[in-house]
């Protein structure tokens, strides 16, 4: 069983992990200086089109959620009864809602929602994934054992399916939609981690280190962990990705942000019963989804071909929505 | 062989009990008092003690977790709160639409996966060969609830006004109308799973199409076309159908949106039902139902791989 097909298996994650397939910790081109470093990865960037992709409609997205609140032409929230269901034109490039919101102006405030819980989720997951990683994975026993258990069954779920079920307990709110996916994520993330330190647990320095009689949090965090970033940066890049997706979604089920924010999930969500007479209010905002998304993925499959080579296309759906 | 699915076997049944006290867990922590926030501001105290009683609610955590667990066992899951009926035949019910859902998506899936999956290996580093990969990027990253709103408009009446854009049929009664509703979620769902299998098959092909016993083959004077259909697809196939069980429990998960979409009544809504109104008793039962369905298609995943890969097999 030590040789799942390509890896899938972690991501439904019901058997135990095939540690033969098991993401390579320390990437090869990460050796070297920090500028030189840094020259050569920013060149693996340009090279790869992926990446260069992803990162050009990343960014693009990055600037919108920061600068968006002063270059939209109209309030996000304002009413304007007299101008309801307007079709897209010069003044309403989006055209306008049922209550006369402007929906480009809606589209763009909402780059910044998005991007705050998108971010905020998968800090929260890796604030809890990583130390967990980091500790079954080098104190292996028992606790790797009930750890990896838990996690196993955390993974049988498909991540929506854990998703409610979290947010039947927690109620619906922005904040929660944080800690929701969050939490979905964060026994992903927890493997990950967990086999890079295994990878690492018995290298030169990490001896050399309990051998100096440095204690077990020093060795996690100052020596495993930092040679652990490469996979990190790429899972975080795919979590964010992720952590859009799951949150638009749970917004577009009515179990996320509440109205009037300008949530991309929720105007889709709140465009439904105008589909045909308003089609503009689903296709602007999803395809605004869509891109960021693609975005995400681009980025997260380029870095992962350069920064992790031996993890090849693994799991990217059993992510669930 | 067998001792692998043994174990394999017994590590289901240890996930599915941790996930079983997971689900239960989450009525644990509910903030509050369970019966009132069941029953809403407006119940009175009476109504929640009644209720309290009826959920055994004022018993200790770990007995109530031990009858829920045996009665579930039993195959007693129940009866739904809001809905005031059984849970099991309702949710068998629900089971049944949602597979209806899942198989013909399957089907297309393997139709239209493995026949891109070999254009596109055969055509390698090819326009072709870009396009499709292009194409199965697009369908694995859009989200289900933005291709299938599109697919509405596009052909539910938008556009083109040529299949319904949502509702259900029985197929015993109306077996036209059950088959044309069933059509746009099917390709939502298909959407999401193609790239699975357009790839799998793309590498398989690719990999297969470098053999010796492909070149005799050839060699030998077999046509293009029959090197392909029965020499090098039968090999390429075996990953394919890994790839497919393994996704079944993923396609569980996407029914919960594109059930929503399209107003399909399967599980997923049934779910979502259960999270809105606060019916616990069916959401645990149908929470456990999905984790039950995709960890047994794992394991058939997981012993086709190993009945597949003759290097486990014999060991």
């Amino acid at each position: 069983m030590s040789t799942s097909p390509s890896g899938v298996h972690d991501a439904t994650g019901v058997s135990a992990p095939p540690p033969a397939t098991e993401g390579a910790a320390v990437a090869p081109g990460m050796q070297g200086s920090r500028a030189g470093r840094w020259r050569r990865f920013w060149e693996d960037v340009r090279r790869t089109p992926s990446a260069s992709v992803g990162l050009v409609i990343v960014a693009g997205f990055f600037i919108l959620s920061l600068i968006g609140p002063y270059i939209a032409p109209h309030s996000p929230t304002d009413f304007d009864i007299a101008n309801k269901f307007g079709r897209p034109t010069l003044a309403h490039p989006f055209g306008t809602d049922p209550f006369g919101r402007d929906v480009f102006s809606r589209v763009i405030y909402g780059a910044r929602l998005s991007f705050l819980l998108a971010a905020a989720a998968t800090l929260f997951s890796l604030l809890i994934g990583t130390p967990l990683g980091l500790i079954a994975g080098y104190y292996q026993g028992w606790l790797d054992e009930v750890l990896m258990r838990v996690t196993d069954a955390l993974l049988a779920l498909p991540s929506i399916i854990l998703a409610l079920l979290i947010v039947t307990t927690l109620g619906s709110s922005a904040f929660n939609v944080i800690l929701v996916v969050g939490i979905v994520y964060a026994p992903r993330i927890a493997r990950v981690i967990r086999s890079g330190t295994l990878a690492l647990r018995n290298e030169e320095f990490v001896q050399a280190a309990r051998a100096r009689g440095e204690s077990g949090a020093y060795i996690l965090f100052s020596e495993v962990l930092p040679n652990t970033i490469a996979p990190l940066i790429v899972e975080a890049s795919i979590r964010m990705g992720f952590a859009i997706l799951l949150a638009t979604s749970l917004s577009f089920l009515g179990l996320g942000v509440s109205p009037p924010a300008p949530d991309w999930g929720l105007m889709v969500n709140e465009a439904r019963p105008h589909i045909f007479r308003a089609p503009w209010l689903t296709i602007f905002p999803s395809l605004v989804i869509a891109l960021t998304i693609v975005g995400f993925n681009l980025l997260g499959d380029g870095l992962r071909d350069i920064l992790d080579p031996r993890r090849v296309w693994t799991e990217r759906r059993s992510e669930g929505v | 062989m067998a001792v692998l699915i043994v174990r394999r076997l017994g590590s289901l049944a240890v996930t599915l009990l941790l996930l079983s006290v997971i689900v239960f867990g989450v009525t644990q922590v509910l903030p509050g008092n369970v019966a009132q926030m069941i029953l809403g501001p407006y119940s009175t105290p009476e109504t929640q003690q009644a209720l309290e009683k009826n959920l055994k609610l004022d018993e200790p955590a770990w007995q109530q977790y031990r009858d829920w667990l045996t009665h579930f066992v039993r195959g007693d899951w129940g009866t739904s709160l809001r809905l005031g009926q059984q849970i099991r035949p309702i949710l068998l019910l629900r089971l049944q639409n949602s597979a209806y859902l899942a198989l013909s998506s399957l089907i297309g899936v393997v139709f239209f996966g493995i026949g891109l999956g070999i254009l596109a290996g055969i055509r390698q580093n090819r326009p072709t060969d870009h396009l499709i990969a292009l194409f199965a990027f697009l369908g694995i990253s859009i989200p289900a609830f933005v291709s299938g709103s599109l697919l509405i408009i596009l052909f539910g009446g938008g556009v083109w006004n040529l299949l319904p854009g949502s509702g259900y049929r029985s197929p015993t009664e109306d077996v036209r109308g059950w088959l044309t509703r069933l059509v746009l979620p099917t390709i939502t769902l298909m959407l999401l799973l193609l790239a699975y299998v357009i790839r799998m098959t793309r590498s398989s092909i690719i990999e297969v199409l470098t053999t010796n016993y492909i070149r005799a083959a050839r060699l030998k004077g077999a046509s293009e076309r029959d090197v392909i259909l029965r020499h090098a697809l039968r090999n390429a196939l075996l990953p394919t159908v890994t790839v497919i069980a393994i996704n079944i429990g993923f396609m569980l998960g996407s029914v919960v949106i594109i059930e929503q979409i399209f107003a399909y009544p399967g599980i997923g809504s049934l779910i979502l039902f259960a999270v809105s109104n606060r019916d616990l008793p069916l959401l645990q039962a149908s929470v456990m139902v999905i984790g039950i369905v995709t960890g047994l298609a794992n394991l058939v995943a997981d012993v086709l791989y190993m009945y597949l890969n003759p290097r486990i097999r014999y060991r």
